[in-house]
């Protein structure tokens, strides 16, 4: 939908606003246009320093590895996204309907405190082979399970670090819906099923879309998580430009990797904002 | 009560009251023992001023507040434990409350498509319903884009277009301009009168209340202070309350009843026509301002002397000091400030009250107000 901007006769105004748009236009180009731009020159590099596109070459060939990792590594992602949306919507709901909920919300936030690391770490003594949860399974006669260094344990990791970027933006776009809309819902003869349907779930919308970019995001470019609780058997592409530029030390092959997922996630970005844009003054974490 | 009464009531409040627990823990009493009896087909207001509880009825009637105790009854059954959305009635609510993620078109069908009427029934329903509140053309509309009165339209709208047996307005037309309001009131009588809906309808609006009504509900903290029509409400205000709120009124809070039929205040002995207060009992009295006859002035009547005068169109407003109390007076005759006179009042037009806690309440605004001028 095309917005009208404002207008603004010539003189004061316009200029003050140019002026005061100087600083966000240095961190654009500080932190978003110039790392870009290395990644972009750094694609296109042979290693005599002449142009090629031998990097690109070697992601669309080599019998399809990358593609296939990058597939894959999409997939694991969307998959950990759709888990963290069919738990992290009914707790957020659930969280919503409680007068009480800043306490719980506390819960949720408080391991986001934690170092990202340390928190993946933690894992590894909950899952091993005598770890927290085998122990318990054998207290309670349960054979011992062996998830660890699987995918389920890389999509475990995954959901517990990304969860609360679920349930908070969802959370708090339930919690913006105003009760008397509910009401008016109730009195035009909708039951609370069908006042889910057409009211709450409609308005919250924004909430999801930004919940599962929020995880969506993170759980395809990460590389923590699967080299920890994967270990270096559930490769995700993150795992291979990681690779590149801190081992193999091929700078043009992990830029042209980088591009690719880049242009991957912006094609994503741009399918949900479509829905997104109307909305988004209701949405949103912050 | 006959059979044949309790067949023609739509919608009965029994010994309703409501306490709200503050968060400090101190209880507030919002109704106290209401008791109602609408019949069907009616137009009902209920007036009072801000925060006498009017909004807490109407919820309470609409399933979104449970009574603290008493019953509601409809058509003679108890809506206890009944949900909102299984009353039969529907609700204009005071802050408008229309869906931000539909346009107009989808807000005024939200309650026919839950009843999963006909797609071209629903179109033809909706257009009518937008015709009526005189927004033809907006249905495309985001409610995000419309102004205050329209918005107000809006949910006029949705509510009535389910021509529900029962209809509640909260203060439907209170951010509508003067001649778009009189519009819609003419509008909304006439649509009650057409479809015969049951209206009970919220205001503070006193001069509303008397236009629309067939009955009046007039309500203060939480009590009923009288229910009447409009020509009783405004005629035979049973307190001083009731008097002060409905129209401009004299209150004469220092009358002592002789007799039937005579009645002395001011100083002087006045007949009048009501009977039935017993012998030399306090009462308080009321003459509405337009009842006062000025003359020149007469040794058998009331004398006194214009003090102030504002011209209101059709008539003049004058301030009479006479008998040591400050008269209201509405005449079409201009008598200069200053100028000595007689008042008259007709025997008729002496209203007599029984003493209530009201009784000072004219009298101590008059007194703040002379206080603020000085
Ligand atoms: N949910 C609630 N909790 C506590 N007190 C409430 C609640 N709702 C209303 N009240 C109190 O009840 C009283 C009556 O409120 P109500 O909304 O019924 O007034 P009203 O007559 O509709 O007033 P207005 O004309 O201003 O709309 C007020 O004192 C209000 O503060
Ligand atoms: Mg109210």
């Amino acid at each position: 939908m095309k917005k009208s901007k404002p207008r603004y006769r010539a003189g004061s105004i316009a200029d003050g606003q140019k002026f005061m748009a100087i600083p966000l236009l240095l961190w654009s180009i500080m932190f978003i246009l110039l790392p870009l731009a290395v990644v972009l020159y750094n694609a296109f590099l042979d290693p005599s320093g002449g142009f090629s596109l031998d990097a690109f070459r070697k992601v669309f060939s080599s019998d399809g590895i990358y593609l296939h990792l990058l597939l894959s590594s999409l997939w694991l992602a969307v998959e950990s996204t759709l888990i963290c949306l069919l738990l992290g919507y009914p707790l957020a709901y659930i969280l919503s309907r409680h007068a009480s909920a800043s306490v719980m919300i506390l819960v949720f936030i408080l391991p986001m405190w934690m170092n990202f690391l340390l928190r993946t770490y933690s894992w590894l003594a909950i899952l091993g082979k005598n770890g927290i949860l085998n122990s318990l399974f054998s207290l309670i006669g349960l054979p011992g399970i062996n998830i660890l260094n699987t995918r389920p344990a890389v999509v475990l990791g995954m959901i517990y670090n990304f969860l609360p970027f679920m349930v908070l933006p969802i959370y708090n776009s339930l919690n913006k819906i105003d009760p008397s809309l509910i009401e008016a819902s109730g009195d035009l003869g909708a039951s609370e099923g069908k006042t889910f349907l057409k009211v709450v779930l409609p308005l919250s919308i924004p909430g999801v879309y930004s919940g599962i970019s929020m995880v969506f995001l993170p759980a395809v470019t990460t590389f923590v998580i699967p080299s920890l609780l994967g270990g270096g058997k559930v490769d995700m592409i993150g795992n291979i430009i990681e690779s590149q530029f801190l081992k193999t030390n091929n700078w043009a092959f992990g830029s042209a990797l980088s591009l690719i997922l880049m242009v991957l996630i912006f094609a994503f970005m741009k399918a949900t904002s479509k829905y997104n844009t109307e909305e988004n003054e209701r949405g949103g974490l912050i | 009560m006959s059979q044949d009464n309790q067949d023609n009531l739509l919608i009965q409040l029994q010994d309703v009251c409501k306490i709200f627990e503050e968060e400090d823990g101190t209880q507030n009493q919002v109704l106290s023992h209401i008791q109602l009896d609408v019949r069907k087909n009616t137009f009902v207001t209920l007036l009072g001023p801000s925060g006498c509880g009017k909004t807490t009825m109407l919820r309470i009637i609409g399933g979104f507040e449970t009574p603290t105790s008493g019953k509601v009854l409809f058509e003679g059954n108890d809506l206890a434990g009944t949900p909102p959305y299984k009353r039969p009635l529907n609700t204009v609510f005071q802050r408008y409350a229309l869906f931000p993620h539909l346009n107009v078109a989808e807000n005024i069908a939200f309650g026919l498509k839950i009843r999963k009427l006909p797609k071209a029934e629903i179109q033809e329903k909706v257009k009518r319903a937008l015709h009526l509140v005189n927004m033809d053309g907006y249905d495309r509309r985001r409610i995000s884009q419309l102004s205050g009165g329209q918005q107000q339209r809006v949910a006029i709208a949705r509510a009535i277009v389910n021509e529900p047996k029962l209809l509640l307005l909260d203060e439907p037309l209170g951010a509508l301009d003067l001649k778009l309001r009189q519009e819609m009131q003419l509008e909304l009588k006439r649509m009650q009168k057409r479809l015969g809906i049951t209206f009970i309808y919220v205001t503070h609006d006193q001069e509303e209340a008397l236009t629309m009504s067939d009955m009046i509900v007039v309500m203060n903290d939480g009590v009923i202070q009288q229910i009447g029509t409009p020509e009783d409400i405004y005629n035979e205000p049973v307190n001083a309350f009731v008097a002060d709120f409905i129209g401009e009124s004299n209150i004469i809070n220092t009358a002592v009843m002789n007799r039937d039929k005579l009645v002395t205040f001011l100083g002087r002995t006045w007949e009048c026509a009501d009977v039935g207060f017993g012998e030399n009992a306090p009462v308080d009295v009321i003459i509405r301002p337009e009842d006062v006859i000025l003359d020149q002035p007469r040794e058998d009547k009331l004398c006194g002397e214009v003090t102030a005068i504002i011209f209101k169109g059709v008539h003049y407003e004058m301030q009479v000091s006479a008998g040591g109390f400050n008269w209201l007076v509405h005449s079409t005759s201009m008598w200069e400030p200053g100028t000595p006179v007689s008042l008259d009042v007709i025997p008729f037009n002496i209203q007599v009250m029984a003493k209530s806690p009201y009784s000072d309440l004219q009298f101590r605004r008059r007194e703040e107000d002379e206080y603020e001028e000085v």
